[in-house]
């Protein structure tokens, strides 16, 4: 990175934190703190739901998804649009109806403490572990590829992410949000772009198509039903549809974006804006990930794209071993090319059979290439069983810092920090909130009525939240992929949540003992076979709602019917 | 005798304000559609680049 990367990436970064920051300096009402004072609008609730989502593994790993296996994670999104229309139709409106400031608050009404208390703490505790991964995960990446102190850049981003979230609350995260948004969508329209003109001459946008088609990377539905396929029409469908369920539903980090809308009607639209864009947003990132795979076809890819893990083993005494699978890769590629050009011009002259030919020759070429990367990660694992040998998540930052011109790859790095920082201020948005709502003022319920004394409760919290994320970014270890252990994460707590959502909402006759019990039994079981089976995670989702609901169901038939308690607005 | 004034409609009712649309159900309805263009249009897209 040069001087004109540090300006666009320090200008835009530090410029958004401070005009939010100056712009939500005087809030002074609990409301507009914790709610943006209601008055925030369709458009920029829409982009807040997305840019909470979409943090910056979302564009550090879905690309590389897209590298390495293919466009086949788009399925991970079926069950958004359907999830989010019951959000709009059943949920959102209960939410406005009764003025909540959390989702957990409803249900201290419609059940009792305890329910709500258990499930803000499964939201405190799968959300706080995440607010870690969300500041380490890109953290990691760009502190090994640009050469920075891990330490430095967690602490800096994090320290930034607080200022203005603790200054301005809700508001300052949806005005931010809404710049991120626009960092983000400019950068990566630059990087297509970049991309499409990087591509080799003659070969054009469908011929890379048809190649990424070839060699199996555009396979964007599958409709098999073995169980063990993580990404498939049916897991997409089904374990999406209740995973989007219970994020957009029931994770306050979420809920309390869309609350934040002056109207029923304009928080229903900000939903439906996502709704119909997730989809195709998450095929383009994916299929800027397999064009990129198509890309290093004709280029000279590394053997492994984590280069500094590379380097540090291949420098050392293992080094002939890995300059012997380099020189076997650069060959394999080759023969790659060479069977790529020769499938491309047969296609081209319209010739069936010697296409078909060359497409098998191909396909082989390719699999010997991909089969030298096995050995390079294999190299790796023997000459240090703890090294990292996931490196899709590098593929993109890889093409970023070598095919960009400068102030493109500042303004690349700041989509990634862009992306991080919105997800993680909305993440302790919600968690300061939850604290504030959900703990702390039940246990202080007297100091409810003192206004200015729970917005200095609810920045402390957040600023505690914003702490904890720091140094569990600083200190822990994570799995390699890092958005498939967020997703992991939320599969294990998201189903038994929903379950007692779901329960609340159409099971009048259920109590809150009775879902109680049954929660607490789904979660421990989830857990269980989490530790003990090789199952799709997103059936978790499905499996820990299920159990939640039939045990709270079997529970109270065996106890009786209780009496339909009213669920009044709040005071 | 001075009639009190019609109470307002509940907000689940209240128009999505979209043209085209009136209620709801017909946004809900749209949005549904949509996605099954869009995982139509993917399905044809795999078959037709594999």
């Amino acid at each position: 990175m040069n001087l004109a990367d540090w300006v666009v990436l320090l200008g835009t970064i530090v410029g958004i934190a401070a005009y939010g920051s100056w712009r939500t300096r005087q809030i002074k009402s609990l409301n507009t703190y914790l709610k943006g004072g209601q008055s925030i609008g369709w458009g920029t609730i829409g982009l807040s739901v997305m840019a909470t989502q979409a943090s910056a593994i979302t564009f550090l790993s879905i690309p590389g998804q897209g590298f390495e296996s293919g466009i086949g994670f788009v399925q991970n999104y079926f069950g958004l649009p359907l999830a989010l229309i019951i959000v709009c139709a059943v949920f959102l409106p209960i939410y406005r109806r009764l003025g909540v400031y959390t989702a957990y608050e409803y249900l201290g009404r419609r059940f009792d403490d305890k329910t709500r208390l258990l499930c803000a703490g499964l939201f405190l505790l799968q959300r706080g572990l995440a607010a870690g991964v969300t500041i380490y995960a890109p953290a990691i990446i760009l502190s090994t590829v640009l050469g920075w102190r891990l330490d430095l850049v967690i602490v800096g981003a994090g320290l930034l992410v607080i200022i203005y979230t603790v200054t301005g609350g809700s508001q300052a995260v949806s005005l931010t949000q809404r710049l991120q948004m626009a960092v983000i969508f400019g950068g990566m329209v630059t990087a297509a772009a970049v991309l499409m003109a990087r591509l080799p001459d003659g070969l054009g946008i469908t011929g890379t198509a048809h190649v990424a088609g070839a060699l199996g990377k555009l396979h964007a539905v599958d409709v098999s039903l073995d169980p063990a396929r993580r990404y498939t029409l049916w897991t997409g469908l089904l374990g999406g549809l209740f995973l989007s369920l219970s994020y957009f539903g029931t994770d306050q980090s979420q809920v309390q974006r869309y609350i934040s809308g002056p109207s029923l009607r304009e928080s229903r639209l900000g939903l439906v804006f996502n709704a119909l864009l997730k989809i195709p947003m998450q095929f383009f990132i994916l299929l800027l990930g397999a064009f990129l795979f198509v890309f290093y076809q004709f280029g000279h890819p590394p053997v492994f794209f984590n280069q500094s893990e590379w380097r540090r083993h291949a420098e050392s005494d293992h080094g002939e071993t890995f300059r012997a699978i380099e020189e076997r890769y650069d060959a394999a590629v080759a023969a790659s090319q060479a069977a790529i050009r020769d499938w491309v011009r047969a296609r081209e002259a319209d010739d069936a059979a010697a296409a078909s030919g060359a497409r098998a020759v191909m396909v082989e070429a390719n699999r010997r290439a991909e089969a030298v990367r096995g050995e390079a990660k294999a190299a790796l694992r023997a000459a240090d069983p703890r090294a990292k040998t996931k490196d899709s998540d590098y593929v993109f930052i890889t093409f970023i810092l070598t095919e960009l011109p400068h102030g493109a790859i500042g303004l690349l790095v700041a989509v990634m920090f862009a992306a991080a920082l919105s997800s993680k201020a909305a993440e302790l948005n919600a968690l300061g909130t939850t604290t504030t709502i959900d703990l702390w003022r039940q246990l202080r319920p007297l100091a409810a009525a003192d206004e200015a004394r729970n917005v200095r409760v609810a920045r402390w919290f957040t600023a505690f939240w914003g702490f904890v994320a720091i140094g569990f970014a600083l200190f822990a270890g994570f799995a390699e992929n890092l958005i498939e252990a967020i997703n992991i994460l939320g599969s294990i707590f998201y189903g038994v949540i929903l379950g007692i959502f779901l329960v609340a909402f159409f099971f009048r006759r259920v109590g809150g003992s009775a879902v109680f019990v049954a929660a607490v039994a789904a979660q421990a079981i989830v857990i269980a076979m989490y530790l003990s089976l090789n199952l799709g995670y997103l059936w978790y989702n499905v499996i820990g709602c299920a159990i939640c609901i039939a045990g709270s169901l079997s529970l109270q038939a065996v106890v009786g019917p209780r009496t339909p308690r009213p669920v009044g607005r709040a005071t | 005798m001075t009639r009190p004034p019609a109470p307002d409609p509940p907000a689940e009712n209240e128009p999505p304000g979209i043209p085209g649309f009136r209620t709801w159900r017909g946004v809900y309805l749209f949005v549904l559609g949509w996605f099954v263009l869009v995982v139509a249009l993917l399905a044809i897209f795999s078959g037709f680049f594999s």
